[in-house]
């Protein structure tokens, strides 16, 4: 650490006004404060110190969400395992989805840091830490089959379009990571839909084997096999054709986007999370309370017009990215709603929209992303109307 | 409203400055609409360039008779004239580009680029600067109709008109279309950009 620190204060000079590396100061300031804590302090004004600050809290966020990837490693590998019939034990299908999905991690951070980094250069501005957290999502929330090339794109036009041109992190009104995923869906349903995409199919540097669809089996994840369910009868099964329990989909042996298929992993997360007041309880409970009633009324009027409304509201919230989206999405602070009675609106709207669309329109299986894009773009009003409340009863109160 | 210049910018200011598309905001309706292919791209621009031309010199000329109070009518009778004309023109010549741009060739009577030219410039101008108007117009309508569709027809067909451009080795090695190209957001997202372009080279074009 002292040699670190040495080797920063020796080669600060350069970067300094006048020196020959100037150019690049916001890439030397963001080091050094990624590394150390600043000890510089406000000259004017008053403020509150805490150590709490955003690098700090994308740090605990990025936390929160490694039982997902862990778990999403082995399951990569236990699905791999299970389609291609090769015999792996439990490290060689961690080691098979830390291969698969490492590509998909780097070309995240490299292409949105890229831009993050060129953008704070040209605009002489520090570096914000928010892709910190969004690199780690985007490939999270993606079909492990996703091609590389495609995350590239989508990063980058998530990056630029949703928040560099606002203004950079926290500036943001939607969720980046969401429009990534959401960018990549509807510019190449082909990859991130169907039954070939969420379980990888290839050995990678020796490790698993090849998956053969050929006899009629299907990788598709529950959710895409009840949205093409016809008649009754509904069984849901995995890719070699044995049935699915709900606590397969508790623990995330399921197929399934990379990080989102374990509840439990999700909710060892969410605990961080709640622990460490990063993430509002709030809106988890009411996005959660939203799915459960929507997903009890639909169940209540189940037709075989819309098969997903077969799905009892457990169902609902265990498959698919419905608690991933509670967990990690919804609560992202920048695009949520502030207000206290603003942030139950909010969460219980998710809720709702992402089991209704999922149910009663048969054409998106899942509707979790695009029910939280929805309320984002919704927030700022929600939040202005709870406030002009605020201000009308009080008013009154004082007429009185 | 009235302004008054000369032939010269008449003609060329509509091209960058005064863009009805990218510095008005006119008629993004129909660049929405029209622009998912590069051919009917340039038929619209054409189109709306001819309707624009022929309405201005007419409402030019009428302009000292028209009643006040009844003139947004007489505008419209006009260009609904003209518009039929186009209309029955595609259809017998170019029949394919008509059956891809459908409705809103009717819809170029609604478009706001018309009736803002016909309003601003051809009520208060005589014949000539308001074809020149008119056709200046038209033109810088119809280049950004041209290059949002070259950019999505590239991007989301890989081709350009109706020929094959991205080689079929590309596929082979992966790449694939972007269907978002096709669909309308898309095109109000490459018009921001070509806006962004334009105003980081027109600095009397930017707000504070």
């Amino acid at each position: 650490m002292k040699g670190l620190r040495k080797y920063l204060d020796r080669v600060k000079p350069n970067f300094e006004k006048g020196g020959k590396l100037h150019a690049f100061r916001s890439v030397f300031d963001g080091m050094e404060t990624f590394l150390f804590t600043p000890n510089t302090t406000s000259t004017s004004g008053t403020h509150i110190h805490d150590n709490f600050d955003s690098k700090r809290l994308m740090i605990i966020v990025v936390l929160a969400l490694m039982p997902c990837l862990l778990m999403g490693m082995y399951n990569a590998g236990y699905q791999n395992a299970l389609g291609s019939g090769v015999s792996m034990s439990i490290w060689e299908m961690m080691l098979y989805g830390f291969m698969a999905v490492l590509p998909r991690i780097v070309v995240t951070y490299v292409v949105g840091l890229g831009i993050e980094f060129v953008v704070a250069q040209w605009r002489g501005e520090e570096i914000q830490e928010g892709f910190l957290v969004t690199g780690i999502l985007i490939p999270l929330i993606c079909p492990i089959e996703t091609p590389l090339w495609m995350i590239a794109i989508a990063t980058a036009f998530s990056v630029i379009f949703v928040k560099e041109v606002f203004g950079g992190t926290g500036y943001n009104i939607f969720n980046v990571a969401l429009v990534a995923r959401a960018f990549l869906f509807f510019a190449y349903p082909a990859q991130m839909s169907g039954d070939k995409v969420f379980i990888p199919s290839n050995p990678i540097l020796g490790v698993g084997g090849t998956v053969n669809y050929a006899d009629g089996v299907s990788g598709a994840t529950p959710l895409g096999q009840i949205a093409t369910h016809t008649d009754g009868g509904l069984t849901l099964h995995n890719i070699v054709g044995d049935p699915l329990t709900l606590w397969d989909a508790f623990i995330g042996l399921i197929p399934g986007s990379f990080g989102e298929t374990s509840f439990l992993a999700i909710m060892i997360g969410a605990v961080i999370l709640l622990a460490t007041g990063v993430a509002s309880w709030r809106i988890m409970l009411s996005v959660f309370a939203g799915g459960l009633l929507m997903g009890w009324i639909a169940n209540s009027f189940a037709t075989l017009t819309y098969p997903a409304t077969f799905l009892t509201p457990v169902e609902q919230v265990l498959y698919g990215g419905f608690a991933f989206a509670a967990v990690f999405m919804a609560t992202d602070p920048v695009t949520a709603a502030r207000t206290t009675p603003g942030k139950y609106i909010y969460g219980f709207l998710i809720g709702v929209i992402a089991v209704l669309i999922r149910t009663y329109n048969n054409g998106y299986p899942e509707g979790a992303m695009l029910a939280v894009l929805l309320m984002n773009a919704f927030s700022p009003l929600i939040d202005y109307c709870v406030v002009e409340a605020n201000i009308s009863r009080r008013r009154n109160r004082q007429r009185v | 409203m009235a302004e008054k210049i000369n032939n010269r910018s008449a003609l060329l200011n509509p091209f960058s400055k005064e863009n009805p598309v990218i510095v008005q905001i006119l008629g993004i309706c129909s660049v929405l609409a029209v622009t998912a292919k590069l051919e009917p791209a340039i038929v619209m621009g054409i189109s709306v360039t001819a309707v624009l031309a022929f309405s201005n010199v007419i409402i030019s000329l009428l302009r000292n008779t028209i009643p006040t109070n009844i003139r947004i009518i007489v505008q419209l009778v006009v260009v609904a004239g003209l518009v039929v004309i186009v209309d029955q023109l595609l259809k017998a010549f170019a029949y394919d580009a008509s059956k891809q741009l459908s409705v809103f060739i009717g819809l170029i009577i609604t478009n706001c680029i018309l009736m803002g030219r016909l309003e601003a410039f051809a009520m208060a101008n005589k014949p000539w600067p308001s074809f020149l108007d008119g056709v200046g117009n038209g033109i810088g309508y119809g280049i950004i109709l041209v290059i949002v569709g070259f950019i999505r027809e590239l991007f989301g067909s890989g081709t350009l008109l109706g020929y094959q451009v991205i080689p079929q080795a590309a596929y082979e090695a992966g790449y694939v279309n972007n269907g978002l190209m096709i669909l309308p957001p898309m095109a109000l997202i490459v018009v921001a950009c070509i806006i962004w372009v334009h105003r980081s080279g027109n600095k009397e074009l930017q707000e504070n």
